[in-house]
């Protein structure tokens, strides 16, 4: 059952003949085979994007990503603006994890421009960073099961995330976009009693991470549905660039917090988890083992955070601030994996170049397309989103 | 990683290499070296993960900049190569042989800048932009002001302030 994508074994009789170059030899006019769009508005899709199918009974046989529906030219627009005026525009980048986009786009300013950070603010960084995750896995971990019926988790999950967004509206102003980590630190210090009040809110985390063990991953139609299914060989874990949780599902120790660490993580404790099992479920189950870690994580940060310092380094005006010519990558471990800014400055007020690695764009067109075929039609809701596929990362 | 700077550079004619802080690499080497060092990085030195693939614009130079970041996963080291092609011979030979992702960013790029890559698979279909018949967006002759001026609707700009003026009387109002 393991070594196979899917756990059915389709009748070949009445299906394609396999060409020279080893795929199916489609003709939609003998009758055999239907083509269907799901997407771009399917509750099946995780967001604006589609999926060309064409099927063969109620198994796909050829697949392709079509992306382009939320393409809003970020990258081009970056060109055209200063460096502080870019932060608006990239928190968009990957609209549900928008801090990570931020810390990439103000690390490489000030690599660039060779600016030293406070200690205060970066152990402020890694807060929202570590915030920003734990509401995306409250989102990720329910949604999993929403794939297949159960929505009494996504309920759940989404009120929880809104006390993390309540956490960061009173931290920034803002809910879902922050601006909260600029070049050189970040705007301001944690509120009085914020540190109690996002305890509270962890205590009732902690309370949903059990429950949803028992009305998820116990849940007898979630396991028929999600074990053996989906399965993502680990030889395509380099040839697709496979990142985050899809990896660590596959047996690849990989994360960025402990591999490069930066910020102050390597002053933390705690374990990546993994495991090899490679399907639906063991990519969902990994998530669960983050949304602990993430609590523990948040815990030590707020236990260790300074309680004084400055929380911004001075930087020139930044309607004029010129930055050194000069080329960097940064990369962050966000919740779907390596998330990476590469920059290049020409020596001028606004950035020659800034593009965004997300790892959608692999997980959601070449990795996707390759591995739809010959899964079931019902799989694909379940399959996208074990994925973790965030499309508005593929469109910048 | 300084020793494999100094493999890559005996057997690669690299123009130039540089060391970042925090593990990354640079190397510039020229077109036709690129396909053999990409090779030599995945199955000798271990360079297993492709990270990315992107193109800047050098239209003062008349060049085209592409960057191919890897990543070794067991000494935590990227390395970035850089190659120049001109513009007016916007194409590079293909790798997606080595990483069949690469495809997908070769896609993009040969519709936002126009760089071809021959023989790689559905480089000509449309990825981002279905239907354009443009000059290839991200290229640096491309206004984006002076299309959307030209495509869409005139509108008045909303009454408001504007947000540099904004910014300087709010941030820095004693500077010139």
């Amino acid at each position: 059952m393991k070594n196979k994508l899917f756990n059915i074994t389709p009748d070949r009789s009445k299906y394609p003949t396999i060409g020279k170059d080893g795929k199916p030899e489609i003709d939609l006019s003998s009758g055999k085979f239907v083509k269907i769009w799901q997407g771009p508005n399917h509750p099946g899709v995780t967001g604006n994007m589609s999926l060309e199918l064409t099927l063969s009974g109620d198994e796909i046989v050829d697949a392709k990503t079509h992306v382009g529906y939320l393409h809003r030219g970020f990258e081009k627009l970056f060109e055209r603006r200063k460096y502080i005026q870019c932060f608006p525009t990239s928190v968009r980048m990957c609209v549900p994890e928008s801090d990570s986009n931020e810390y990439c786009l103000a690390v490489g300013t000030e690599k660039l421009a060779g600016i030293e950070v406070p200690d205060r603010a970066q152990w402020l960084r890694m807060l929202t960073l570590e915030m920003s995750r734990l509401q995306m896995l409250l989102r990720i971990v329910p949604g999993q099961g929403g794939t297949m019926g159960l929505g009494i988790g996504v309920q759940w999950g989404m009120y929880l995330r809104d006390l993390i967004l309540d956490r960061f509206e009173e931290l920034t102003g803002g809910r879902i976009y922050h601006m909260y980590i600029l070049p050189g630190g970040v705007r301001g210090g944690l509120p009085d009693g914020f540190e109690a009040r996002l305890e509270e809110n962890l205590k009732d985390i902690e309370k949903f991470v059990h429950r949803i063990d028992n009305v998820l991953y116990q849940n007898a139609v979630f396991r028929k549905r999600a074990m053996g299914v989906g399965y993502l060989d680990p030889s395509w874990i380099d040839e697709y660039g496979v990142v985050g949780s899809n990896a660590r599902a596959a047996g690849f120790k990989r994360d960025v917090r402990k591999d490069n660490p930066y910020l102050f993580y390597n002053q933390l404790n705690w374990e990546v988890p993994v495991k090899t099992e490679s399907d639906i479920y063991t990519r969902a189950r990994i998530r669960w083992y983050d949304l602990q870690v993430t609590i523990d994580l948040i815990r030590q940060i707020l236990a260790k955070i300074p309680k004084t310092g400055d929380v911004r380094a001075k930087t020139p005006n930044v309607m004029h601030w010129k930055i050194p010519a000069g080329q960097t990558y940064v990369k962050s471990e966000s919740s779907r994996g390596e998330f990476g800014f590469f920059m290049v400055s020409d020596g001028t007020d606004k950035p020659r170049r800034i593009n965004l690695r997300g790892p959608s764009y692999t997980h959601a067109v070449s990795l996707l397309e390759r591995m739809l075929i010959n899964a079931n039609i019902s799989d694909v809701g379940a399959l996208m989103v074990s994925l973790q596929t965030c499309p508005p990362e593929i469109e910048r | 990683m300084k020793e494999i700077l100094e493999r890559i550079n005996q057997q690669f004619n690299c123009i130039g290499h540089e060391f970042q802080p925090e593990n990354l690499s640079w190397v510039q080497v020229d077109k036709k070296q690129l396909v053999p060092l990409l090779s030599y990085l995945k199955h000798t030195e271990k360079f297993t993960h492709f990270v990315l693939l992107t193109a800047v614009d050098w239209i003062e130079n008349n060049e085209f900049q592409l960057n191919y970041l890897l990543t070794n996963h067991t000494l935590h080291q990227d390395i970035a190569i850089r190659v120049m092609i001109s513009r007016d011979e916007a194409e590079m030979e293909t790798a997606h042989h080595l990483w069949q992702q690469i495809a997908t960013y070769q896609r993009e790029i040969y519709e936002m800048y126009g760089i071809d890559f021959p023989s790689s698979p559905r480089v000509h279909e449309s990825f981002l932009l279905e239907g354009w018949d443009g000059i290839p967006p991200m290229r640096r002759e491309f206004d984006t002001k002076k299309y959307s001026e030209e495509t869409f609707f005139p509108r008045p700009r909303p009454e408001g302030k504007d947000p540099q003026t904004h910014m300087k009387q709010k941030l820095y109002p004693n500077e010139e």
